[in-house]
């Protein structure tokens, strides 16, 4: 059973100027986790804030657990748990008051708000600070209590927008552990990111969007596939070079990249065409500095299928592109 | 409910916010009773004290629209408006609560300050009930802004913008008014605005329920300031008709 069904999702902003989501659709089977990745403004926001009933579209239908978001939003709203791009807790108030306040207004009573909060501080390993005001917290324990307060009812699908921008390795890594914990108790999770690691680590599924569509859509590996196989990595000396690309030229049969020292193409017989890679250049006495086989990254993926890198070239590009403008 | 005791909540967090936000009206009550109170002359008995209090009270809860208006831009910029909207509430419960909690603070400044004017002559003359009927239209009043509070928060969204918003309106509105000064020195046209300024109205309901005669009210003929108590009245049912469900749409309506 598909948890969570969105078809054909327009959203404009400014009169249709920005066209956030132009016909997105997707659905999540019930149990699973998708992520759905993007560089920034492709649309992730949108759609969470469309599905967890905070935002109409222009047109399309979702519906979260089989009911339809925009016509009984207030079915929905009992179903879900929310956690934003920023930790939506009010930080003058402790992490206790916080999580008893959310439990008050879920309709718990006041034992039972208490009770839920107490065992949710001790699952995310918040009791120790449970008593000091929010905005004392680092970036990941704010993220933790925000997470915490989206699961007081324990919801059916949870949508976590960005759980981890901003934080530090260490902040992420424990907030991954977290989730991975959280998705094993069965919840049908939609996370936005726009780190493909995160992605790859956490997900069942990965929806890829770009520019308010839904471009590519799989499994990591089916994605990485979809790049293509295997490349072949050599890292030689600089009087290597020549020889080096002779020779990978002849085992790969194709297209061949330089990066300076380091020689790359695409193999499609795998750890055999190692061997033989190995086995040539040591009768041609040349000593590789590095050599590896490669599995494309998802970065690889997000490249070929945007055409673009996600997050920060982004940015690089469009100041590119204004110089490009002034000549 | 909920939302009303986390306002509650966080002034017990912070006691430093309840602090100042009585402080600053104790402070206008001393400087206005002994900058001006020497040199304004007045045919009260007990002097500018009487006069100026109502003044200071009225000014005081009219704070409270720019007070709403900023909590509420604050918690939509941290995203707790969104938590709290994809929550199974009611959608009024928020603002509604919002306006409690800030009409609750209302009435711990005003005692406060009610003790302030009292240590610097402050002497009601009326009864209890007319007393008690003069802090009861405060509170209304300040009640009633709230949601113009509510209504400017939504529509600003900026925190330190509705500030600014908040108190560009709310200072003309208590100056260009009987408050402080008689309106009789303004030239015409201020005038006539204040004799309307629901401040004015507000500011001489509560004179004459302290048990004054008004005499900062400009011309005695003009109707608002010879029926303060009912233009008051009026203007807040009037302010509460329109902003509360102005506000609630708006807030139902709203997303970043």
């Amino acid at each position: 059973m598909k948890s969570i069904i969105a078809e054909h999702l327009v959203k404009t902003y400014r009169n249709g100027e920005v066209r956030a989501l132009d016909d997105l659709s997707l659905d999540v089977e019930e149990g699973t986790v998708l992520s759905v990745l993007g560089p920034n403004g492709a649309g992730k926001t949108s759609t969470v804030r469309i599905l967890a009933t905070l935002l109409k579209p222009d047109s399309g239908n979702a519906t979260v657990a089989g009911i339809d978001v925009a016509k009984h939003p207030d079915k929905v709203r009992e179903l879900i748990g929310l956690s934003g791009q920023y930790a939506a807790v009010d930080e003058t108030l402790t992490g206790w008051d916080n999580l008893v306040m959310f439990g008050r207004l879920y309709h718990l009573g006041k034992a039972a708000s208490v009770k839920r909060a107490e065992q949710l501080l001790e699952r995310f390993s918040l009791t120790d600070s449970a008593r000091r005001p929010i905005k004392t917290y680092s970036g990941g324990m704010r993220r933790r209590l925000d997470l915490a307060a989206s699961l007081i009812v324990q919801p059916k699908v949870l949508f976590l927008d960005e759980p981890t921008t901003g934080l530090d390795p260490r902040g992420r890594q424990e907030m991954w552990g977290v989730i991975q914990e959280l998705v094993k108790g069965g919840v049908t999770l939609l996370l936005t990111t726009q780190y493909l690691e995160e992605a790859d680590q956490l997900a069942d599924e990965i929806a890829v969007i770009d520019h308010g569509k839904v471009i590519a859509r799989g499994t990591s590996d089916a994605l990485k596939k979809q790049v293509g196989g295997e490349r072949l990595e050599i890292t030689v000396e600089n009087s290597d070079i020549t020889h080096t690309q002779e020779i990978v030229a002849r085992i790969s049969g194709t297209a061949l990249h330089t990066d300076v020292r380091t020689i790359s193409a695409p193999v499609s017989t795998g750890s055999v065409a190692l061997m033989e890679a190995l086995r040539a250049l040591d009768e041609a006495k040349i000593h590789p500095l590095d050599i590896s086989l490669k599995r494309p990254s998802l970065d690889d993926v997000f490249l070929s299928l945007t055409g673009h890198v996600a997050e920060d070239e982004v940015a690089a590009d469009s100041v590119k592109k204004k110089r490009g403008g002034k000549k | 409910m909920t939302i009303t005791k986390r306002q509650l909540l966080q002034l017990a967090r912070i006691p430093e916010v309840l602090v100042f936000s009585t402080i600053q009206p104790v402070m206008f009550v001393l400087l206005f009773r002994f900058v001006f109170g020497g040199s304004i002359q007045t045919g009260q008995p007990g002097g500018y004290v009487q006069l100026l209090m109502p003044g200071i009270f009225v000014q005081t809860v009219a704070f409270t629209l720019a007070a709403t208006a900023v909590g509420l831009a604050e918690d939509m910029k941290k995203g707790l408006i969104d938590r709290f909207r994809s929550l199974p509430i009611s959608r009024g419960a928020v603002v509604i609560g919002r306006t409690f909690g800030d009409a609750l603070l209302n009435i711990l400044v005003l005692t406060v300050m009610a003790a302030a004017g009292y240590a610097v002559g402050w002497r009601p003359t009326s009864g209890g009930l007319s007393i008690f009927l003069a802090f009861l239209f405060l509170f209304m009043f300040g009640y009633a802004l709230s949601w113009i509070g509510i209504y400017v928060g939504l529509a600003v969204k900026e925190a330190r913008t509705v500030q600014s918003v908040g108190f560009l309106v709310t200072f003309p509105l208590t100056f260009l008014s009987n408050a402080f000064a008689p309106t009789t020195g303004m030239p015409k046209a201020l005038q006539y605005f204040a004799e309307w300024n629901p401040v004015s109205t507000m500011v001489a309901a509560c004179r004459q329920l302290f048990g004054l005669k008004n005499e900062f009210g400009a011309t005695a003929t003009s109707w608002p300031s010879q029926h303060p108590l009912e233009t008051s009245l009026l203007y807040m049912v009037v302010l509460m008709v329109v902003f509360i469900p102005l506000s609630i749409r708006k807030y139902k309506n709203t997303s970043n």
